[in-house]
């Protein structure tokens, strides 16, 4: 609680406060002028992003006020409805039940166990190699053995992207960030360290997107989101460096590394547009077939977190190898 | 608020995040007026899932048919059943001459309630709608007034399905249609099938 009234952190929060009111009122404004001439399609995307930031940011809150556990039981919860919205669009037969069962109530809960205990000799392989290899061995002692690879691969990318990345993201709360053990607790840096990556995930979509909004466009992958092009890729990255080096005060890269964090954010910019661009591509496989309407209006939660979902883990490895060059112990060393 | 329509708004809400459901409503609105939502049958949860749908208005007024062998069973099922969503438990072994199920429907339905009926009589593997059973018509043949529901719920087969006691969590999603009645002179088959392909389109739309 006493981390939150740190001056760092304090600026980062008001910061992120002040440009979420002025999101909110520019929207207002543009939105009750008729004859801005802006998109209103665009306008109308721009209103829900900033509706969904005020919500990722109350809970976001809530989470840092009641620490460490809260944080990480929220993000469980957030990974298991995300592995609903992805099961739900993936089409299994009544082979898969009891897996999907071992899925949904052992394997998902017990990895967020495991971050929260700080277990990360066990939490990092836990899914990639028992969950990988207990999974196709159920659904083969279930004798169906119709699209076996292909349910098999879906149950595991699903359980892959939803659970397994995600969890890295609570994951930077347990990381040793200062040689001394008590001054990381003290000074917040941990809760710093994930809202700065939450922040610059965000901002990263945001900006992508506007960027991409600028008349010339070149479309990347036209046949699988036609809203990502490279301007918005360049654009949107470049400014997310820019901002991410301008922060660095408020991340652990600190001293010659201050550009640390500027790389850092361009990692995590590349990162979520890879995971934007890998959840369109399965969203289009499903779209044209017979699960399309699946879930009316559809704008999940994995909609929403799957930059996130990439840029995860590798935010997280990346840290921790620069901490290691550091000199930093983390506790299960 | 009293304890029974507490208990409703909390099943119904518990239902509602369980089962992910979203309701849709095409070429259709919810009413309070006399109704038969009918629907397609996979999972022991549907009638459960199909109540929680319906706006809370709506949901006082409807009780689901149900197969009484399966809902007396257990304290907490019976409960469930009669006192929270208000079931119309049928009994399915013993049919008596004037106590046929269509004419306890009627009976217990007055000019007040509305029914949720799954006409193909028993779970399907949710792969293809059974076979309707001829109670919807000869329901919608002694009260012709009845407005009938087409509804379609999907996935709930994967989420609960036939002979599975362990439910998982996959998101379903509910298809209401257009209202539509028994035409007069329209043949049993001919009404049957009908009421049954109204069903199927909402799969596909």
């Amino acid at each position: 609680m006493s981390a939150l009234y740190e001056p760092r952190t304090l600026g980062l929060v008001v910061g992120v406060l002040v440009l979420l009111a002025a999101a909110t009122v520019i929207i207002r404004a543009l939105r009750s002028r008729n004859d801005s001439g802006l998109n209103t399609a665009v306008l109308e995307t721009f209103r829900m992003r900033v509706y969904a930031w005020w919500v990722l940011c109350s809970i976001l809150a809530f989470a840092f006020l009641f620490g460490q556990a809260a944080t990480v039981f929220l993000c469980g919860v957030g990974a298991w409805w995300a592995l609903r919205e992805f099961i739900t669009l993936t089409p299994t037969r009544p082979g898969d039940h009891r897996t999907l069962f071992l899925v949904f109530f052992v394997i998902t809960p017990l990895q967020f166990v495991l971050v929260g205990m700080q277990k990360y000799p066990l939490y990092s392989i836990m899914i990639p190699v028992y969950a990988f290899l207990i999974i196709p061995g159920l659904i083969a002692a279930v004798g169906d053995s119709k699209r076996f690879l292909e349910r098999t691969a879906k149950i595991e990318a699903g359980l892959l992207i939803c659970v397994y990345c995600l969890s890295y993201a609570p994951a930077l709360l347990t990381l040793q960030l200062e040689k001394d053990p008590g001054a990381t607790l003290s000074s917040g840096a941990n809760t710093r360290l994930l809202f700065f990556f939450v922040l610059m995930v965000q901002l990263s979509d945001a900006l992508q997107y506007a960027w991409a909004q600028i008349p010339s466009r070149h479309v990347i992958v036209p046949t699988i989101n036609p809203t990502k092009t490279w301007e918005g890729l360049l654009g949107g990255s470049a400014s997310v460096t820019l901002i991410g080096g301008v922060l660095w005060w408020a991340t652990p890269f600190q001293g010659a590394n201050w550009w640390m964090a500027a790389a850092m954010s361009l990692v995590i910019s590349v990162m979520g547009f890879a995971g934007g661009l890998t959840l369109s591509a399965i969203k289009r496989d499903r779209g044209v077939r017979d699960y399309g309407t699946l879930v009316a209006g559809h704008g999940g939660l994995l909609d929403r977190i799957d930059s996130l979902c990439f840029a995860a883990p590798i935010f997280f490895h990346f840290t921790l190898y620069w901490l290691k060059m550091q000199g930093i112990k983390q506790p299960w060393e | 608020m009293d304890k029974v329509s507490l208990m409703r708004s909390v099943l119904a809400l518990t239902a509602q995040f369980l089962s992910g459901a979203s309701a849709r409503w095409l070429d259709s609105q919810p009413d309070t007026c006399q109704r038969v939502y009918f629907a397609n049958h996979t999972s022991h949860l549907d009638a459960i899932v199909l109540w929680s749908a319906l706006p809370a208005n709506v949901r006082e007024l409807t009780r689901p048919v149900a197969a009484k062998d399966y809902w007396i069973k257990g304290r907490i099922r019976h409960y469930l059943a009669t006192q929270v969503f208000n079931a119309m438990l049928i009994d399915r072994t013993e049919i008596k001459v004037h106590q046929s199920p269509v004419d306890v429907m009627i009976r217990e339905m007055g000019q007040r309630y509305s029914l949720i009926v799954f006409p193909e009589g028993g779970r399907g593997d949710g792969q293809e709608i059974g076979e309707f059973k001829s109670g919807l018509y000869y329901l919608s043949k002694k009260r012709p007034d009845l407005e009938l529901i087409p509804v379609y719920i999907d996935n709930m087969n994967r989420i609960l399905p036939r002979g599975k006691f362990l439910p998982v969590p996959l998101l379903s999603s509910i298809t209401f249609g257009p209202p539509m009645w028994l035409e007069s002179g329209e043949s049993k088959d001919l009404f049957l099938s009908r009421a049954r392909s109204a069903v199927r389109r909402l799969k596909e739309l």
